[in-house]
């Protein structure tokens, strides 16, 4: 016999307005979900109780792959064809891959634009060729399928995490795995901003906070404002390609450099790769362990003390603290001023990075919550509060963009548009002109990047501006606005002010994929094998319809006192067609369109609501003010 | 108040150059807890798009209204005295020399005293050239005035900007 639901007091209990969030920690070593059930953010285990999902996937002949531990367990056998830490080639070309040689993969050059010959690296493996963006959504989608079982239903969305210090092209690649894996993405947020929730919220912490968070592959340092729910970030700084793996690499270096042996073949390296990780952690909790591992059929055998360790990974941690220096200085803080420092992300067990950390801070730091957990805690904390659930909910976080945002000039220099450390979501306008009689169309390259030469940056996209309308040379005034949202995304717009007409923009990401090789990869049902298309885009497209009608719902409820009765019939009428269209019709675009109808029909009323709840706010202040 | 509002408007403060920041912070929070996307994220597509202007907007005039240099300037542009840095490059000679000294301190620093001794000059220097510029602006309403200090703030805060480079390359 199913029991009886019963709901949290104070939340709906009509279980279809409850909506099922989650935050993922898409980590470079191990990824994790975790959700809001009653009342408490946890983490989701598999069917066996293991809460943490190795980042490993493994793809075999004939389309086959294996995920999480099965695949952990073919790595040294099987190393080409199984990718680990897949989230440091986010976004990243061919040439980026620093160390390409101690990784055991078969990295091609990805499919780019003709201009910049760039484009995000792919694996050659047994299963084809794979986009980092690809293996990334089978994570993703693995951690979702878990979600759906835990919950036995549909996901509202997710709320997936991200380095601060990742730029455009690593978040958007993020936002396109997202995709991929079929789950609906209620926002992108910093992973330090995320734990940062959890540890708020956990200890009712006020005051400036620092978040060292040394992932497996990645580094941030970010420094907040906690005040009544409001998480305000005031500066952030790290480095993406910084992290155990990199401690793995030192020691690896180390080792073989003492016993003057080299790793040639792919099975060496992951055999070295996986001897060092262990050695690492195993000097976490004793002075001294023996280095073993098996190389070209001889063993290599190494007593590792941990002064040893410390010494040759000690550029690293001054690396990190570097960062730190550099992030309270954009803050304008002294050290201080800091009142609690967070430890997050597995790598800060080392003994030597905690040290350094409090040494640095001189205080101790904070390690009450779990530094694998911590962050996929938070993000379910949000992901509870975005869905809609927790109405009473007063968190708002205010983040920042890591690296400024330029567009390249003449002789190759960088105007910047967008500042480091700028809250988002933010936009700004420039105004460019044209510098021929007649020219329609021009074009604007967008870099990332604190240098002042555009070779130094990191470059984003090339945005195509046409239908600019014939004139002289130098009469069009184009203003181009590059808005930066809440998932710290650029996005572009172009308008030629004198005539008002909107400039068509073609994106040519130089890292990410197109849109249509994402529709190629969602047509080749990535993810979804087992799955019929069209069902699917049925299903989704339903839920969507859902979503909209519950969002509707909800706001004439609250507000539908500021319609006349035409205009709030005329709304109702769009969702008695919705849900007309949704029941009874079976073809996906159909469903879209209701959908698509009853959001333009409700554009205006939206409009109203949100200018009057700016309006009331301010109200409200002046009758406090009096 | 809509999303024409000048920033003033928009934090509901007197349109002046003395601000307390903490009041100008208080209000951010306030205004962002009320039109952030996050606030309608369940909302649909549309209030999303909307929210974004709003917190755009109230982002916008929180980074002018924070920051003495962009405030001043803010108010010089209201007032009929655009700060036309590009153009408008002349300096008084005393000013000049000034600069051209800190630029030899800067280039014969060798430690991190030396910077911090040069950057207590500068934030000194800073200081006052805020008070002048709120004098200008709040009490003699000499618009073209305060528009010359705030040229010369930009040079001061250009240079600032170079003490922490040379700081990175120190290796501070």
């Amino acid at each position: 016999m199913a029991l009886l639901q019963i709901s949290e007091p104070g939340q709906s209990p009509d279980p279809h307005q409850r909506r099922i969030a989650v935050g993922i920690d898409l980590g470079t070593t191990h990824s994790l979900v975790a959700a809001v059930r009653n009342g408490v953010a946890e983490c989701l285990p598999d069917d066996q109780g293991r809460v943490l999902l190795p980042s490993v996937v493994r793809y075999l002949p004939g389309g086959g792959r294996q995920i999480g531990h099965e695949a952990v367990a073919q790595q040294v056998s099987d190393p080409v064809n199984t990718i680990a830490s897949v989230k440091r080639f986010m976004g990243r070309g061919l040439q980026d891959i620093t160390q390409r040689d101690a990784l055991p993969y078969a990295f091609a050059a990805g499919e780019g634009n003709e201009e910049t010959a760039a484009g995000m690296v792919s694996l050659e493996t047994a299963g084809g060729m794979k986009s980092p963006v690809e293996v990334s959504a089978e994570i993703l989608a693995t951690l979702r399928y878990r979600a759906e079982d835990s919950f036995n239903d549909d996901l509202y969305g997710a709320v997936i995490t991200v380095p601060a210090y990742f730029d455009d092209a690593q978040r958007q690649a993020t936002k396109d795995a997202t995709r991929l894996a079929g789950l609906n993405l209620l926002r992108l947020i910093n992973e330090p901003t995320a734990a940062a929730i959890a540890y708020g919220l956990d200890n009712a912490s006020e005051g400036i906070y620092a978040v060292y968070d040394l992932g497996g592959g990645t580094f941030d340092i970010s420094i907040l404002r906690l005040t009544q729910g409001v998480f305000e970030v005031i500066a952030t700084g790290g480095d993406s390609a910084l992290g155990g793996d990199d401690y793995d690499a030192a020691l690896a270096d180390w080792v073989l450099q003492q016993k003057g042996v080299k790793a040639v073949s792919p099975e060496d390296k992951a055999a070295v790769r996986a001897a060092a990780r262990r050695c690492k952690e195993a000097l976490t909790a004793t002075e001294s362990v023996a280095f073993c591992a098996v190389l070209a059929g001889a063993e290599v055998r190494f007593d590792v003390h941990r002064a040893d360790f410390d010494a040759a990974t000690a550029a690293l941690t001054a690396r990190s603290l570097a960062a730190v220096r550099r992030a309270l200085r954009d803050a304008q803080l002294s050290r201080e001023e800091v009142q609690g420092v967070v430890l997050v992300g597995g790598s800060t067990r080392m003994p030597q990075v905690r040290q350094a950390v409090a040494d640095f801070f001189g205080r101790e730091p904070l390690t009450n919550l779990n530094p694998d957990e911590v962050v996929a805690l938070g993000a379910a904390i949000q992901a509870n509060q975005l869905a809609g659930n927790n109405t009473a909910g007063d968190l708002l976080l205010l983040d920042v963009i890591p690296l400024s945002l330029g567009i390249e000039t003449m002789g190759g220099l960088v105007e910047r548009i967008v500042g480091r450390n700028e809250t988002i979501p933010t936009a700004k306008a420039q105004d460019f002109t044209t510098y021929k009689d007649g020219q329609t169309a021009l074009a604007v390259h967008v870099v990332q990047g604190e240098r002042d030469l555009v070779a130094d940056c990191r470059s984003l996209a090339r945005f195509e501006l046409r239908g600019i309308p014939p004139m002289a040379a130098g009469a069009a005034r184009i203003r181009v606005t590059f808005t930066v949202d809440a998932d710290g995304l650029l996005n572009v717009s172009a308008k030629e002010l004198s005539s008002g007409v909107e400039a068509r923009i073609d994106v040519k990401p130089s890292y990410g994929l197109s849109d249509d090789q994402i529709a190629r990869m969602l047509q080749d049902g990535f993810a979804t094998a087992q799955e019929d298309m069209r069902a699917r885009a049925l299903v989704e497209a339903r839920v969507d319809a859902d979503r909209m009608l519950m969002a509707t719902q909800s706001a004439l409820d609250a507000d539908g006192n500021i319609l006349s009765n035409e205009e709030r019939e005329a709304i109702e009428a769009l969702m008695q067609s919705l849900r007309q269209t949704r029941d009874a019709s079976d073809d996906a675009a159909a469903v879209e369109a209701a959908t698509q109808a009853l959001a333009k029909g409700t554009e205006a009323f939206a409009a109203r609501r949100m200018n009057r709840g700016i309006r009331e706010a301010l109200a409200g202040k002046n009758v406090q003010a009096l | 108040m809509n999303l024409q509002s000048d920033d003033f408007e928009l934090f509901e403060l007197p349109r002046r150059f003395a601000q307390d920041r903490s009041a100008i912070d208080a209000r951010w929070k306030e205004l962002q807890r009320e039109a952030h996307p996050d606030r309608f994220a369940a909302q649909g597509a549309a209030a999303q798009r909307l929210a974004m202007q709003w917190s755009v907007r109230i982002n916008e005039a929180y980074h002018r209204l924070k920051d003495p240099l962009r405030r001043a300037a803010y108010l010089c542009e209201m007032n009929g005295a655009p700060i036309q840095a590009e153009d408008n490059t002349a300096m008084p000679a005393a000013f000049l020399m000034q600069q051209m000294e800190w630029r030899e301190a800067l280039e014969e620093a060798s430690a991190e005293v030396d910077l911090d001794r040069l950057d207590d000059e500068v934030q000194q220097s800073r200081q006052s050239a805020i008070a002048r510029c709120g004098e200008l602006l709040d009490e003699q309403r000499d618009y073209a005035g305060a528009a010359q200090q705030v040229r010369a703030l930009m040079f001061i805060a250009r240079f600032a900007q170079d003490i922490d480079t040379r700081r990175d390359q120190l290796g501070q």
